[in-house]
């Protein structure tokens, strides 16, 4: 039994039921599966993280986004400034508490390097209801390439506790045609 | 060697315990129910929180009760009776004394202080940064340093069990290899001793940057090296709860394992592979390239898994074989559908084991995926998904066990019987429900860790869809469901404890009915004869589900917009 010694003193002579090693093969196999499935996908897929990333502190990547939304505003909106930047530009969102700053107003089926860092503590970038979930830390500041496939109006949720007013940070996105 | 142990002899087993071992059996069992019960009970605020249409807490009192919740349950109730399987797995099926019992009541108290102090800090309110404690957000210093002091308590505990092995092998208490209990508690204690290391590396210089001695902690540095001792620690919890499911298959059935060598390269596959998930949690942060996401996020090419699927045939099947060898071989499942339903030990363990599998595993494995991360970082699937492992895999097989440890340690009697029939099944079906409503509410954005799904006082409106409310009331349902079954296993134990009719020395309990160990069954090895046709077409059943719940996943992704 298995709260007793083996029966057997040389139980790793004995030989394994065929059942067993077929199971063993077919999970194996099935494993490894999987494993390159994530790789192909990044050949393959069109979601995938660059994995681009920087060092940076909250000083140096406020300035940056600044200078984007003195430049790009297009409008004002509940207090928030919507920024309208050009195709494959570099778009900043700051993350704080408990803010996603600015508004942004992008082009469908076009590309925008979309940076995320945060002022304080860490967040959680959700981008609903397409549901992208991206972490969002501080003093790195993180670059996704985002291609918006479908018009709307998006909410981001922040996903990452950030203290008592974390239930009250959201922020927008809108793609339009 | 000098030997002061006082043993007694079991009279259902004929194994020699010895006292002091059984003592802190007992004293690390009735810790960890107290826990059980306080961190339910805030797990149960929570949820009725969670609930819409209840709402039940404010927003301060919902994030105070979280992170107790998640300290309690997940933290020290399940180490504190990781404890017990140690010591049980060590000294008593080995039939040995234990090593250094001042030692291993050192390491209690400690964890019992340690777990107090830590509570006390959650509770007076300015520590309510949720069980992760990701910097730099801070919580005060008695946080940190509590849960450091519980896990020194714990890190001697897996000594005291290390020196057991080496006392029993010298002593030459039992004959042969450890048995595989033995070995998967071995793996337990082995993966604990690396998950403790990781907590020390990160938790003390955090603890000392709250009292201003360190300066800066990068926040990415944390979160790797926490979640070795948080992810890890949950691998304990699975090495732990296998060998538990294996203890009641041999104690329920006089079961054998199929084969020692695959259950022990299984449980192998754990100690080299397992730590490697601290990537999980890693899979959408600045900062890690693919390949080492891939790399770890599959444990090494999905090697983990392998040994987990091993053991989701194996124990099913010594099972299986144990009933056929008792003539139940009529079609496929004759041996599963007269197996002892009622008795709450099997019970509680093959749910465990099923719902383990079925919901835990599978939505582990396709979370754990790097791109699929993605569509469900963050969101309410995550504690969906480790509710399937951890409450419905590893607290309802701890408790299972709790039903054959009671009149076996504790010498009484198990009252309330009627109830205990039920308990598994009503604990066992409220989390399989929990689970099931997370992950459907993540699947559709619901953010975890949050206080109000409706945004009421947020500057910008958003809205969940419809079904995403729907979804988190029944999660409270059945979560009200899931605290029942809690709180009759609590009644239960503390009855039967405190007011079971107490055994005489040579009695043997007349519940749960287990059958004389002498009949044990089934003959490992016999590669000709074993037949499990049942366990094979439920592990057919098992992989078809996994297959399809992963490209189902697959096709999610590939709807979002393209990233790169």
């Amino acid at each position: 039994m298995a709260i007793t010694p083996p029966s057997q003193r040389i139980w790793w002579k004995e030989p394994i039921a065929k059942i067993e090693l077929i199971w063993i093969a077919i999970a194996f196999t099935w494993g490894l599966f999987m494993f390159f499935m994530m790789i192909y996908w990044h050949g393959a897929g069109e979601q995938n993280l660059s994995n681009e990333a920087y060092k940076t502190t909250a000083q140096q990547y406020a300035r940056k986004a600044q200078a984007v939304i003195d430049e790009y505003t297009v409008r004002q909106e509940n207090g928030f400034p919507v920024v309208r930047p050009p195709e494959g530009s570099d778009v900043y969102l700051i993350a704080r508490l408990w803010q996603w700053w600015p508004i942004l107003e992008l082009e469908k089926d076009k590309s925008y390097r979309l940076h995320l860092s945060s002022m304080d503590w860490q967040h959680g970038f959700s981008l609903q209801p397409v549901n992208i979930n991206v972490q969002v830390h501080p003093g790195y500041d993180m670059v996704v390439t985002v291609r918006p496939d479908q018009a709307g109006e998006y909410g981001i949720v922040c996903n990452e506790f950030c203290g008592i007013g974390h239930h009250n940070m959201v922020g927008k996105i809108y793609v339009v045609e | 060697m000098a030997n002061s142990a006082v043993f007694r002899t079991c009279p259902t087993t004929g194994l020699k315990v010895d006292r002091s071992a059984e003592s802190l059996i007992k004293a690390n069992a009735v810790a960890a129910v107290v826990f059980l019960a306080v961190g339910g009970l805030f797990g149960l605020l929570v949820a009725l929180t969670r609930w819409p249409a209840v709402h039940f807490l404010p927003a301060d009192w919902f994030y105070l009760a979280l992170t107790a919740h998640g300290l309690d349950v997940l933290l020290v109730w399940i180490i504190f009776f990781e404890m017990a399987v140690l010591y049980f797995a060590s000294a008593v099926l080995l039939n040995s004394r234990l090593a250094g019992p001042k030692w291993a009541w050192t390491g209690f108290g400690m964890m019992l202080v340690g777990a107090i102090i830590t509570n006390i800090a959650v509770l007076r309110g300015q520590s309510s940064v949720m069980f992760t404690s990701y910097v730099p957000m801070m919580a005060e210093s008695s946080f940190y340093l509590g849960i450091i002091l519980f896990a020194v308590g714990a890190l001697i505990g897996c000594f005291v069990f290390f020196g057991t092995l080496v006392v029993a092998k010298q002593e030459k208490t039992y004959q042969g290899s450890i048995p595989l209990v033995t070995f998967g508690a071995l793996t337990a204690a082995i993966i604990a001793v690396f998950t403790i290391a990781s907590g020390a590396i990160i938790l003390i210089p955090t603890w000392l940057y709250s009292l201003g001695i360190v300066k800066y902690i990068d926040p990415l540095v944390y979160k790797t090296i926490w979640w070795g001792m948080g992810h890890s620690s949950q691998q304990i919890n699975v090495s732990a709860h296998v060998a538990v499911w294996y203890a009641i298959a041999a104690m329920v059935f006089g079961a054998k394992p199929l084969s020692e060598k695959v259950s022990r390269m299984a449980f192998l596959m754990y100690i080299l592979f397992l730590q490697l998930a601290s990537a999980h949690h890693m899979l959408v942060e600045p900062g890690f390239s693919s390949e080492w996401k891939i790399f770890n996020t599959s444990y090494a090419m999905y090697l983990a898994v392998l040994g987990s699927m091993v053991h989701g045939m194996t124990v099913p099947g010594s099972i299986e074989a144990a009933q056929r060898a008792r003539g139940l071989t009529k079609g496929l499942f004759e041996w599963l559908r007269k197996a002892p339903w009622s008795n709450p030990a099997f019970a509680g363990m093959f749910m465990s084991l099923v719902f383990f599998g079925f919901i835990g595993g599978i939505s582990g494995v396709v979370m754990g995926t790097e791109q699929i991360n993605l569509i469900m970082h963050n969101t309410l699937y995550v504690p969906g998904h480790f509710h399937g492992t951890v409450v419905a895999g590893t607290t309802l097989a701890f408790m299972a066990i709790t039903y054959l440890l009671v009149p076996l340690i504790f010498r009484r009697e198990l009252k309330f019987r009627k109830l205990a029939q039920w308990q598994p099944y009503v604990f066992g079906i409220g989390v399989a429900g929990i689970s099931l409503f997370m992950m459907g509410a993540g699947t559709l954005g619901v953010a975890r860790r949050h206080w109000d799904m409706t945004f009421a006082d947020a500057q910008l409106p958003f809205d969940y869809p419809a079904t995403a409310f729907l979804m988190m009331g029944l999660n409270g349902m059945f979560a009200v469901l899931a605290a029942l079954g809690g709180v009759m296993f609590v009644v239960i134990v503390v009855g039967s404890v405190f007011f079971g009719k107490k055994l005489a020395p040579d009695e043997k309990p007349s519940y749960p009915e287990v059958p004389p160990s002498a009949a044990a069954v089934g003959h490992y090895g016999s590669s000709d004869t074993l037949k499990i046709p049942g366990t094979a077409m439920l592990v057919g059943i098992f992989f078809i589900a996994f297959v399809l719940y992963y490209f189902v996943n697959w096709k999610y992704l590939s709807e979002i917009w393209p990233l790169s």
